[in-house]
């Protein structure tokens, strides 16, 4: 359902990528690859030079709030406001009345209830990342964009936000474009990791994980998890060039 | 890569940390370090270094004999204060009021108004830049006998004067702040449809907040500087603060001149005072 094109531009080049309704797609690569400003144009923040996004056959030219909900890096929540007036903010500005029903629910789903009335200083580094997903859910968008929401988070929370996304995702069978540098993240959580190579941006190759659904902490200790995760480590170094070599 | 257009970078949607960290020319954090008294024995500290030079300078005063006239005895000061001197000094703190109020409210208006409009055009900004300084730096008082000349003798030439003296002052450090544009934030705004003006009320106006109370707060005290000055250089028909200083120095009368002091005193420190907990209010997720 949602597909972006970019022709030959600097920072991508002749990136295609189709996601299906309910998938969970990662991106992943290392930085320098324009993961994301591919995500950025596709959420129709960013105009491409080249190129097009579409979302259910129509083009994304420019910001669709509720369709497309975005969690950004660091989870950008603004410090003058507690944690309820973040999550109104989105209906504050489309002028409509907050959901407070659906906040509700995602404030249990996501463990922060009683905690509306604190500021984003008083809450820990993952729960002011969990509010920002609530954030972007508090309007119900059918895709939910990533741009690597867990990169400042330190590796348990990590795990546990991973899940937490999982839940959610499952609960609420949301498209979700995930943008990532962490390997075993990407693959822990997506149905296709699409792999990046930098200068200039392009798509080295798309794995399907095959791996079982509820996913659990202890698949990553696995040998085939490991070995998944070394391949596509090379897949990244070598820029996609010596995949025959490898294999 | 060099040659690849700063805008699809890659880094770009990754937030400068520094806009966070730009300081203005004053910093906030060092006026508004002064806390509360915490504690019984940090009050009682407080008020014993406050009796400990109040009694000394009495002490020195009656013992070396000081005539009133070359130095009031702070007693004397404080007795003239408490009597009717406050109610016969009502209007020209009234008088004095009215100048700096109306002063701060035109020029902090018109500088918050166009800190707003500069920032938005960077090239304009750089070039009105060195005016704004001119204006920041220049004691206002020198204009005053010159308004005087040219728009007589009531209240307006002093009300410009503050208006000129505190206008600069909020425009540079609102500029200051809505200079700080956080990117992640703004696209954020965007990506749930906000409009420019939406962009400015709902990000900008609360980011550049703390750097606005602090430019009132320095704004202000140039103000009332400016209003309390001018009326010591040229007051208007009405008097003021700043004429009574002049007439009870020219008299002698230093217990009257060291109680109107300490009344200029008092207001000053109230301004502070409010636009402390304002900032504390509407700011304090920053300090």
């Amino acid at each position: 359902m949602y597909e972006a094109q970019t022709g030959s531009v600097h920072a991508l080049e002749n990136v295609s990528i189709d996601v299906q309704e309910g998938e969970l797609v990662c991106i992943l690569g290392p930085s320098g690859c324009g993961k994301t400003t591919l995500l950025w144009g596709m959420s129709g923040l960013h105009a491409l030079t080249h190129g097009r996004v579409l979302l259910d056959g129509t083009p994304v030219t420019g910001p669709r709030p509720l369709e497309i909900g975005m969690v950004f890096q660091e989870a950008n929540l603004l410090p003058w406001r507690n944690l309820r007036q973040n999550l109104e903010f989105p209906f504050e500005i489309k002028k409509r009345k907050a959901d407070a029903e659906r906040i509700v629910a995602l404030l249990h789903q996501t463990g922060l209830e009683g905690f509306e009335k604190s500021y984003p200083r008083e809450l820990s580094g993952g729960m002011q990342q969990r509010a920002s997903i609530v954030r972007a859910l508090a309007q119900d968008p059918a895709v939910l964009l990533m741009d690597e929401p867990f990169g400042a988070l330190d590796a348990f929370t990590r795990d546990e936000m991973n899940l937490l996304l999982l839940r959610l995702w499952t609960e609420t069978e949301k498209t979700i474009v995930f943008v990532t540098h962490n390997i075993s993240e990407a693959i822990f959580l997506a149905d296709r990791v699409v792999v990046m190579t930098p200068r200039p941006g392009r798509v080295a190759k798309i794995y399907d994980i095959g791996l079982p659904r509820p996913r659990t902490i202890e698949m990553t200790f696995e040998p085939s998890f490991i070995a998944l995760v070394q391949e596509i480590k090379v897949a990244v170094e070598s820029g996609g060039r010596h995949l025959l070599e490898v294999e | 890569m060099s040659n690849v257009p700063q805008e699809l970078r890659d880094e770009i949607p990754s937030f400068e940390k520094q806009a966070h960290e730009e300081q203005g020319p004053i910093n906030w954090s060092a006026l508004t370090s002064i806390q509360g008294a915490r504690s019984l024995a940090e009050i009682a500290s407080l008020v014993g270094l406050f009796a400990a030079i109040f009694f000394l300078v009495q002490g020195i005063v009656v013992w070396t004999h000081t005539p009133t006239y070359v130095f009031p005895k702070p007693i004397d000061v404080v007795k003239t204060f408490a009597q009717d001197f406050t109610s016969t000094e009502m209007h020209a703190l009234k008088v004095t009021t009215i100048e700096f109020l109306a002063g701060l409210a035109i020029g902090s208006t018109v500088g918050l108004v166009l800190a707003a409009l500069l920032t938005l055009k960077p090239f304009v900004e750089k070039i009105i830049a060195p005016y704004v300084l001119i204006m920041v730096t220049t004691p206002m008082l020198a204009l005053v006998p010159f308004l005087r000349l040219k728009m007589g003798f009531g209240l307006w030439p002093l009300i410009i004067a503050v208006a000129l003296a505190s206008g600069p002052m909020v425009m540079i450090n609102s500029a200051t702040g809505f200079r700080r544009t956080d990117l992640a934030k703004i696209a954020l705004a965007r990506s749930y449809g906000a409009s420019t003006f939406q962009i400015f009320a709902k990000i900008r106006f609360p980011l550049a907040l703390p750097m606005i109370i602090v430019g009132y707060m320095v704004g202000s005290i140039f103000g009332l500087l400016t209003a309390v000055g001018g009326e010591m250089v040229a007051a208007s028909e009405q008097g003021g603060l700043g004429k009574d200083l002049v007439y009870y120095s020219s008299l002698a009368r230093m217990p009257e001149f060291g109680a109107t002091i300490l009344i200029i005193a008092i207001l000053g420190v109230l301004i502070y005072v409010i636009f402390y907990f304002i900032g504390k209010r509407w700011a304090s997720w920053e300090a």
